[in-house]
């Protein structure tokens, strides 16, 4: 019943229910290892006109709108079983390329967002963005060697994270940590989701035809 | 000192490539929007119409023969994701592909999908 619309339900090509997690933060901070302990990483590329990010080209005149520049960004996918797979995004961590970010964000039912405990300000932006769009998020704190290990709460205090907000220690060059990150994110996202008043009555509406 | 669109196109940012010949051009893909989670499926018994279609078209139609999310497209045939839009868009416009949108994290049903996320993530 996932997908109204599927006549395939049922057989070996059936539709399955996929979900969109971001991995995001500074730039530097470990999404790549991250994404690459859980699964094989693939790059997916997108390409964006350069006139987006403003005035910057306006010297190339009329070419601007002829003009798009590629970035990749590192993509994941983890199935869970035939019918059901986890699909892992990278955002891209130079702020400049934040106008990829709603493109990511669109749909997801969470992020991951990693900081390093030496540079804590580099998260700020990513715990903003999803903070203000009300997407789900918990924070994985990579565990670097010879980074000074902090106790969650002065993590928590020095972004000014909501009491809500998990708060998770993870080495992100560990299979299993990254997993215990991936399995908080979803458990807290369900909390969230749950606690909206949408949800219940959504949850029951049929889908429509696509 | 470096003029600002130096500034913006370095290493990565990418090489600085012309729209795709093989979408004509285009840059952004028309009709509805498409996830990169969206599930495309060939449709089955249809025949593509060769003069309406590039070899990439075809690279598409053969990898959905299975269903298989935009992002996986654009990664395995090696294509921008919006060129893979352009070409989604037009075998959709001949009817070749159904179109499966993701479910709004909202609307999983009854949470059930996601416990069985979390059973899933612990045996990995």
């Amino acid at each position: 019943m996932a997908y109204a619309g599927s006549d395939q339900a049922g057989g070996p090509g059936r539709v399955p229910v996929t979900i969109k997690i971001l991995i995001a933060g500074g730039f530097g901070v470990g999404k790549t290892t991250l994404v690459g302990s859980l699964t094989e990483i693939r790059p997916l590329r997108t390409e964006e006109p350069l006139s987006e990010p403003g005035a910057a080209v306006d010297r190339l005149d009329g070419v601007e709108r002829k003009t798009t520049t590629t970035v990749a960004l590192d993509f994941g996918r983890i199935t869970i079983r035939d019918n059901l797979v986890i699909y892992l995004f990278g955002t891209p961590g130079q702020e400049r390329f934040w106008f990829m970010w709603d493109e990511l964000a669109r749909g997801a039912l969470g992020a991951i967002v990693m900081a390093d405990t030496r540079r804590l300000a580099d998260s700020f932006a990513s715990v903003d963005y999803f903070e203000q769009r009300g997407i789900p998020f918990v924070v994985g704190v990579n565990c670097f060697d010879g980074a000074r290990r902090y106790r969650p709460d002065s993590v928590r205090s020095a972004l000014d994270l909501d009491p809500e907000v998990p708060i998770v220690l993870c080495d992100a060059r560990q299979r299993p940590s990254c997993r215990d990150a991936l399995i908080a994110l979803v458990e807290h996202a369900l909390e969230v989701l749950r606690d909206r008043p949408e949800y219940a009555a959504e949850a029951r509406t049929p889908e429509p035809a696509p | 000192m470096p003029s600002p669109e130096d500034q913006y196109l370095d290493e990565a940012a990418g090489p600085v490539v012309r729209p795709y010949a093989l979408i004509r051009g285009r840059t952004r893909a028309t009709g509805q929007w498409l996830d990169l989670i969206a599930i495309i499926t060939a449709v089955r018994g249809v025949r593509p119409d060769p003069s309406e279609m590039g070899p990439e078209h075809l690279d598409v139609l053969r990898m959905c023969r299975l269903p298989t999310s935009v992002a996986d497209i654009a990664a395995d045939l090696d294509l921008p994701l919006g060129v893979v839009r352009i070409l989604l868009g037009d075998l959709q416009e001949q009817r070749l592909i159904s179109i499966h949108h993701p479910i709004p994290p909202a609307r999983l049903p009854d949470a059930r999908v996601l416990r069985e996320v979390v059973d899933g993530l612990r045996r990995l």
